[in-house]
């Protein structure tokens, strides 16, 4: 019994430094670009506002916009991967992965070139149905057979899945040459750009995909213990599983709609917070959040200065940063 | 006359006549279909050299080119798959699944976008074959311990094409808007604007490579025992299985340097030549090379033609078939 406190405290160490993370990453994410601004006009830009000055709207529309979008998104993936993870207890689930963001994006592309669809309430409907059904095709796939949901079947037939779909959109894009321009740097993934009349109706969704993830915690923990324990103990898994897909459909086809294919926050940051505070989701999904975000946040400034003038959109950014952890979890978890 | 039959049979002569005579059937359809249809008669004329020239444009300078590259690239990646899926002993293992054709690409990007200008184009396959190499020994290194299992092999390719494709991108957005649309249309595999030098250039590595792989193919059948067996029978077999994979490697480079990353031939189409002559790999190769140039161009020739004026990447077709067949192969091999 002395055990437990001890490592709850632990937790909720974890958990305080987790959230300063997050904190910290977010001023640096407003504070530094391109333009040098103090850091005394940045905390005025957001507490005494001036339209006047021109420090304060960049800081305003610009940076804060793309802050707080990095923190939804990086948040949305990290809570999607952790939840995958799980559903599927495969340590190499993410939707990236699994193909969804890939499935998300060909569905947007067709709208937008098909049936010229351009406003951002469609985009996030038909990102949605993007996104659920790569997971279907994903889920169906890896489950045929004998074995169940196999690790490596999964992330294989995703890659097939994703294979597909990219390719389908390449073909669209093909079609249509003018607006590759426009489009291509959101399919690579990026936070820049945005405005937030583009978040504001997707927020209520992630949110509500968020707090049910919350609620589900125990649930999960339950579940992990194994199939037979969790019928044993009265639990609906149909159901389960169910909101599962709904709280990952929501939290990656809503973080597409916003930003593109951002790859491998939903893989990396869930395995970081597993490290720190152990199996138990009703800590990993909170944790997993704000380090997500934070992840997001630091990757986002450092695109902004590694080819400046130009930027690295942050979908490339998270690869290059995610490959090696991907390797890593394969090579140990298979062995 | 039964014995003749019997023959026949045996030694799969239909195979190749049945081949063949396919590839008679695209050759003729894909010369004369196309924005401007030319009737049969008029071609088999202008063959013969006996038409008055009408069609010399469109037949020799548009549409021979592209069949005969479509038919080359196809030939190098079904043999470059065929040969990792013989060391690799694996029958999912394929260049563009464990990134050798990602690598190839980011190879081709780099000179496309900060050497092109000074240097001739002829070493675009060279740069290709670079980058496919790199990769090839990174994701073979890494997946490196106590010896390669091939599903670690085909998990770490899927990472290290992540990481390529993300450098790719990287490369697009920064180039100039020019570079852009055209790299985009390369990288999903297309024959389009084919011309006669690119023929030449490709030609060298295909006469190279796939007869060397023809002459290799009974050593890999050693090697496909079993390496302990195959040393035994006095194979070097370290030595050789790094040239087996440097060849596959350059024609899987050099195909990628040309016409981009057409998917999933280097897959299907060594399934599709086991199952039409079995696994004695002697014969394998020449039916590889030729299934793998007929779905090429047969996937070129609807890509071209299915949505006038529009002319898709091929790659698209090649990937919508190959992928619902990988998913199959999955389900095939859920077993192991």
């Amino acid at each position: 019994m002395q055990i437990i406190p001890k490592k709850e405290k632990q937790k909720w160490i974890v958990f305080i430094v987790s959230i300063l993370i997050f904190i910290v990453a977010f001023i640096l994410s407003i504070s530094l670009g391109q333009r040098q601004i103090a850091f005394s006009t940045t905390l005025d830009a957001i507490f005494y506002y001036d339209e006047t000055v021109t420090e304060h709207i960049i800081v305003v529309t610009s940076r804060l916009t793309r802050a707080v979008i990095a923190t939804v998104i990086g948040t949305s993936l990290a809570i999607a991967g952790a939840m995958m993870q799980a559903l599927t207890r495969n340590p190499l689930a993410a939707p990236d992965i699994f193909g969804i963001n890939a499935g998300a994006i060909f569905f947007i592309v067709l709208a937008i070139t098909l049936f010229s669809v351009d406003s951002l309430v469609h985009y996030m409907w038909i990102a949605f149905i993007g996104a659920a059904i790569a997971a279907l095709c994903v889920y169906f796939l890896g489950t045929v057979g004998t074995g169940g949901l196999s690790p490596i079947r999964v992330v294989l037939s995703g890659a097939a899945v994703s294979a597909l779909f990219v390719s389908f959109t390449q073909a669209l894009l093909v079609v249509d040459e003018q607006r590759i321009q426009s489009i291509l740097f959101w399919l690579a993934g990026s936070v820049a750009g945005r405005s937030m009349d583009m978040l504001l109706p997707i927020l209520p969704f992630i949110l509500g995909g968020g707090l049910l993830s919350l609620l589900l915690g125990g649930s999960i923990n339950v579940f992990l213990s194994g199939e037979d324990v969790a019928t044993g103990l009265g639990q609906k898994i149909a159901l389960l599983k169910i909101l599962i897909g709904v709280v990952v459909v929501l939290l990656a086809g809503g973080s597409v709609a916003i930003g593109g294919s951002i790859g491998f926050i939903g893989l990396i940051v869930p395995h970081i917070v597993r490290g720190l505070v152990g199996p138990d989701y009703r800590w990993i999904i909170p944790v997993s959040a704000f380090i997500g975000a934070g992840l997001l946040l630091l990757a986002d400034v450092v695109a902004r200065f590694l080819i400046m003038p130009q930027e690295v959109p942050v979908g490339v950014m998270t690869a290059l940063i995610g490959t090696p952890f991907f390797i890593y979890i394969a090579r140990r978890g298979l062995s | 006359m039964k014995q003749i039959i019997d023959s026949f049979y045996q030694k799969k002569i239909w195979v190749y006549v049945l081949l063949c005579f396919l590839l008679l059937i695209v050759t003729i359809m894909s010369l004369s279909i196309g924005s401007s249809y030319i009737p049969i008669l008029e071609l088999l004329k202008h063959l013969v050299g006996l038409s008055d020239g009408q069609h010399e444009f469109t037949i020799n300078v548009l549409r021979l080119p592209r069949l005969l590259l479509a038919f080359f690239v196809g030939a190098s990646l079904s043999v470059s798959g065929l040969i990792l899926q013989s060391i690799i002993r694996n029958p999912l293992a394929s260049p563009d699944i464990i990134g050798i054709t990602a690598g190839g690409s980011v190879g081709a990007m780099l000179f496309i976008v900060y050497i092109m200008g000074s240097i001739s184009i002829h070493w675009l396959p060279l740069a290709a074959i670079l980058g496919a190499t790199c990769v090839a020994i990174i994701v073979y290194g890494l997946a490196w311990s106590n010896g390669v299992t091939p599903l670690r092999l085909v998990l770490i390719g899927i990472g290290v094409s992540a990481a390529m494709n993300a450098v790719i991108t990287l490369l697009i957005v920064v180039s100039e808007t020019s570079v852009t649309t055209k790299a985009y249309l390369w990288l999903t595999g297309s024959l389009y604007g084919a011309t006669v030098q690119d023929v030449y250039g490709l030609l060298p590595w295909v006469l190279c490579f796939i007869p060397l792989t023809f002459l290799l193919a009974k050593t890999i059948s050693v090697l496909e025992l079993g390496d302990s067996l195959a040393t035994s029978l006095g194979v070097n077999v370290q030595v050789f299985r790094f040239t087996l994979l440097f060849v596959s490697v350059a024609l899987a480079g050099s195909a990628v340097a040309f016409a981009g990353g057409i998917g999933f031939i280097g897959l299907i189409a060594p399934h599709i030549a086991k199952k039409l002559v079995g696994y004695t790999l002697h014969s394998l190769v020449p039916i590889a090379a030729l299934v793998g140039g007929l779905m090429v161009m047969i996937a070129d020739l609807i890509a071209r033609t299915a949505f006038l004026p529009l002319d898709l990447p091929a790659g698209v077709f090649t990937a919508g078939v190959g992928a619902p067949f990988f998913i199959y192969l999955l389900y095939k091999n859920r077993h192991i």
